[in-house]
Order: C-alpha cells, then structure tokens, then sequence
C-alpha cells in the first residue's frame, strides 16, 4: 500500500503541499463524518432488522387467526354462499389506505407507510344478514389487523432495503477514504516533504558551493594582489616611507637619539 | 290414517332418507376425526361415509376439496332421491332447492349490477339450486331484463312480483334482496306444508310448521342483531322478518323496534327456548370468540329439531331434516378439516353432532 508510486501525480512545490495538506485535513474530517453517519445507520439498521423480526412473527401469528376465522365464516354462513364473491363485488372503494411519510435518518430520506381506516365506508355491512353476520364483521376487523402488520411490515421491509444500500455505499466510502486517500494524501505529502528536502539540501549546497567558489576566487584575487604588490613592493613601501619621512613613527623600533640639552 | 297411503307413493323415498340418515357420522366418528393429524388422516377416517367421492383426490387434499367432494355426495344423494320421488313429495323437493336458488340468483344479479360474465358465475352456484333454465339469466346484460328473465325462467317468479320491482334490483342492497326473497320463500313454503292437499293435517304439516318457525324466527332474531350498526332501518328491517314463527307478530313487532342486543332479549323473552339461548349465549358476549355463540346455539337447536324429526313416521319432514344434517355434518367436516389444517385444535370440538 505504501508504495512510493501510490501518490497523486503531483509537482513537489510549497503550493501543492498546501493544497495536499488541507486535503488531508479534508479528508480526514470526511472520515471521521462518515463514519459517524455509518454507525448511526447501523444503529438504526439494527433496531429495524429487530423489528422486522418482531413485525414477522406478529404477521405470522395474525395471519393465522385471520385465516381461521375466515374458517369461522365458512363454518356460519354455511359454506355454500358465495361469501368472497359478494364481498368483493359490493366494496366500491377501500376502506383501509395507506399514506406514505418521509422519516430522515442522518440524511437518508426513509418511507415509512402509515395506514389510517378511511371513516363512512361500510360496503358489506349487511353482509350475513341472514346468518354469519357477526362473524363476516369479526373476520374484517381481524383482517383489517393483518393487514395493518402486512403494512407495519412493508414500512420496516423498505427502510430496511434503502438503509442496506446507503449502509454499503457509506462504508465503500468510509474505508475508501480510510485506506485509499488518507494514504495517498499522506504519501503524497511524504513525497513533497522529501522532494523540497532534497531540493533544500540542494539549495544548502549550492549555496555552500557558491561560498566555496567564492571564497577560493577571493583568496586567488588576493594572491594574485600580492604577487603585483611584491612585484611593486619596494617602491610602495618606499612611497610609503616617503610617506612617514616627515612624520617620525614614534612607536617604530629604533633608536631614540639622544637628546642633549 | 295418513299413513295408510303414504308408503304407495312415499315409503321407498323414505327407507332411502332412512339409511341416508343411519349412515351419517356418529359422536363417535367426530371423535376419531378429530384426533387427526393431518388432511390424509382425515381422508382415511372419512372413508367409510365417503370413501367413493374422495379416493381420487390427489394427495395434497385442501379443505375446499374436501368440502366439495362431501356436497357432491350430498348432492348425487339428492339427486337421487328427487328423481325417485313423485307428486306432493316431489313438490316438496322442490320446495327444498328454491332456498338455494335464490343464493343463486342473488350471486347472478350481484354479477350482472356489477357488469361481471355472469357465465363464471354459473360454476360457483350452489349445485341444489341450479335449475334448467339458470343460464338463461345469464344472458340478461342489464336489470331490467334480468327482471324479466328471473320472471320468466324461474320458479322464484311469484317472490320475485309480489316484493320486488326491476328498479328495487338496482337500488337495494343484494342482502336485503336477498332477504326479501327468503321470507317470501319460507312463508311460501309454510303455507304449502300447512295447506297444501295431500299435506294438510298430515305429521308432514305438524314437522314442517315446527322447523319452519323455527327457521323464521331465527333469521328474525339474525337480521335484527346483524343490522345493528348498519345503514339498514327498522321500517325495513320490519320488512324482512317472515309472517309466522313463534316470534309473530308480538316478538317480531318487539324486534323491528330493538336497539340493541338488550331490546332483542326482551323482544324473545316470551318464547322459552330462545330467551334460553339468549342466557347462555349472551351471559359471555354475542359470538366473538366464545366457542357457544348465538349462531352456534341456533344450529344446534335446528339439528336437534331435525334429529326428532326422524321419531316420526310418515312425513317428508324427513327429507327436509336430512338435508339440513347433511349440510351440517358437511360444515362440521369442513370445520375439523380447516382446525387440522391451521393446526388450531383447540377449538377443534365446536362442531355440532346430534347422534
């Protein structure tokens, strides 16, 4: 992972260190977001997984009591009446609906159903007149109750499919950021540093060089003056002591004459 | 004295109903379905009685298959017997079959109000009410002609023109009808069993007046606790409930003004039996789960009416009693079947045996 090559194609400068490091920073404040909203799916993920389990179970047992007592029907109305036909020929318009709402969860939008029993609507009230009255009613409120859990259970199915695919994509990006940029920014970064480094250490010698040459080109000049000045030499020292004849160097070495007074 | 004639036409007819009758399920065969656990067990104890309708069923039964193999026995048996009969007995088969063509009908018009094929419909009638001239109605695309069609083709012609006019077809609730219907028939029918010729006087006349009344006044009872709450008003709900029962005219007229559950137990109290029922079945709540609702206290009483109908000789009360324990007997199949099938056993002993 950490190869040399796994870094963006960059031009070593000071300019794009800048921009590399606040793309780790970004990077990094990225993560640690992602991550966050991936555990809060997750979370979420987990209480509905629960649900459904629960919602699941329920349904079963529901549908169970429901479908005995359709039995029930079965068994008072005689059997032989066209129960089912009749109900759904007479039922015009639904008694039981379904109104959808949004529901955010850390920026997932979450359909969830909600059923509500439209008021007024009693299509096959007289149904069972005769006989098995009472239990047609008892059937369609039991049925009505499944139906609620089949709607309960929709809700959780959907959230539960969405959350999946956004939990997957989340992660994908989560560890893409983890394992792929983050690395690469830092290696980039790794790169730049040891690149201006090199050219730093370049510039160090350059500089040492220059000095050096400098320095040798100013010893040359000089001995290069000396030689003319020792060529030059007496008479300049000549000039010189022409120079000091009329002002005696006291601090010079020699011989005070003496003074008689 | 009746019954010196009666074996010339009748006594074949009756032997028959008579072993009909011996072969059906005992307490003791209830039993032994009822520790079934699944459908094949079912089958196999079934055997003896029906044996012939379901051995070629393919394995994996359903409850619905089973309950339509049992009525196709049911049915043959009718069949048979209709065919064998003759004169007022005949008419009195007859008779029988009008309560379920009227169902039939009533599912024919359902379809055509709601611009269905009326064609489909034809296979989910009830096989005793169908009548030669059924698919006729079929043709009828509109209400106005259904009318006329029902007018014209089927024996339901004189209920159909003394209560109903093509325009109460379109109008009216498909039960109401269908309600209306049903007492015309059953008192169209007491007044044949009552005053009928060769049955006037006759134990025929006695048995069938005593199971006919009882008959009215449960729906009586049935359409006054089921329209509670419903769109159905008491001037028309008075309507429905039939012209002679125990309950007439002091506990219908009683009904037609109850409210509530209350103003029905008033309204039977002067009759022993009911208000019995009313006592034991409303002491836990009307139905709703309780295993002895009111509907399970009437079919019980119904079948033990047709149990005793059988102490007695020379009647057609019979035939009718037959049929009424057949169907239940089928339902009690059907029900034992469905609690087996659902794995709900605990309410698998709610079936209603007489013998």
């Amino acid at each position: 992972m950490s190869g040399a090559g796994n870094r963006e194609a960059v031009f070593a400068t000071r300019q794009s260190l800048g921009v590399m490091k606040s793309k780790l920073k970004g990077a990094e404040t990225g993560h640690s977001l992602l991550k966050r909203k991936s555990e809060a799916l997750t979370k979420r993920f987990r209480e509905i997984t629960h649900r459904i389990d629960e919602a699941k179970r329920k349904m079963g047992r529901v549908m169970s009591i429901a479908a005995f007592s359709l039995a029930e029907v079965t068994y008072a109305t005689g059997g032989g009446s066209n129960l089912n036909y009749q109900v759904q020929e007479t039922v015009k318009t639904a008694r039981f609906r379904v109104r959808t709402k949004q529901e955010n969860v850390s920026g997932v939008l979450l359909p969830a159903f909600e059923s509500y029993i439209a008021e007024g609507t009693s299509d096959f009230g007289l149904t069972g007149l005769g006989r098995g009255g009472q239990q047609v009613q008892q059937c369609r409120e039991v049925y009505g109750r499944a139906v609620e859990t089949l709607v309960e259970l929709a809700s959780l199915q959907t959230a539960f499919v969405i959350l999946d695919d956004v939990i997957k994509v989340v992660n994908r990006r989560v560890n893409a950021i983890e394992h792929v940029i983050i690395p690469r920014t830092e290696n980039t970064i790794k790169y730049i540093n040891s690149e201006l480094d090199e050219l730093d250490r370049e510039e160090f010698y350059r500089l040492k060089k220059v000095k050096g040459k400098k320095h040798r080109d100013a010893e040359e000049a000089e001995k290069e003056l000396r030689a003319k000045m020792a060529e030059v030499g007496i008479t300049a020292t000549d000039k010189t002591n022409d120079g000091g004849e009329g002002v005696p160097d006291i601090l010079e070495e020699k011989e005070d004459e003496d003074l008689i007074f | 004295m009746e019954g010196l004639y009666f074996n010339v036409d009748n006594g074949y007819i009756e032997g028959i109903v008579r072993g009909y009758r011996n072969g059906l399920l005992t307490s003791q065969n209830y039993a032994n379905l009822t520790q079934c656990e699944t459908l094949d067990d079912l089958k196999l104890q079934l055997s003896p009685a029906y044996g012939d309708y379901l051995a070629n069923v393919p394995s994996p039964l359903s409850t619905s298959v089973i309950a339509a193999k049992t009525t196709d026995k049911l049915i043959a048996e009718f069949r048979y017997i209709r065919a064998n009969s003759t004169g007022t007995l005949a008419k009195f088969m007859d008779f029988l079959t009008y309560g379920y063509m009227i169902d039939n009908v009533a599912l024919l018009i359902t379809g055509t109000l709601h611009e269905r094929d009326t064609r489909e419909l034809l296979e989910r009638c009830h096989p005793l009410g169908v009548f030669e001239t059924m698919p006729v109605l079929c043709v009828a695309t509109n209400v106005e002609e259904l009318y006329n069609s029902v007018l014209v083709e089927t024996p339901l012609a004189p209920y159909f023109k003394n209560t109903l006019s093509s325009a109460d077809l379109d109008e009216l609730n498909i039960e109401i009808i269908r309600n209306t219907l049903y007492k015309s028939y059953l008192e169209d029918f007491h007044n044949f069993c009552v005053t009928a010729p060769g049955l006037a006087g006759t134990p025929t006349a006695e048995l069938m007046s005593e199971v006919l009344s009882f008959e009215a006044d449960r729906r009586a009872i049935n359409i006054t606790i089921n329209s509670f709450g419903t769109e159905l008003s008491k001037q028309d709900r008075k309507k429905l409930y039939p012209s002679f029962g125990k309950l007439y005219p002091e506990g219908s007229a009683m009904l037609s003004k109850a409210d509530d559950v209350e103003g029905v137990r008033a309204a039977v109290e002067g009759v022993g039996e009911y208000k019995a029922f009313f006592e034991q079945g409303m002491g836990q709540g009307v139905g709703s789960g309780h295993p002895k609702s009111l509907e399970d206290l009437f079919y019980q009483k119904e079948m033990e009416i047709a149990k005793m109908a059988f102490t007695q000789q020379f009647t057609y009360g019979v035939v009718f009693s037959w049929v009424k324990l057949r169907e239940q007997e089928i339902r009690n199949i059907t029900w034992i079947a469905e609690c087996i099938a659902q794995n709900q056993k605990e309410r698998i002993s709610n079936y209603i045996s007489v013998f």
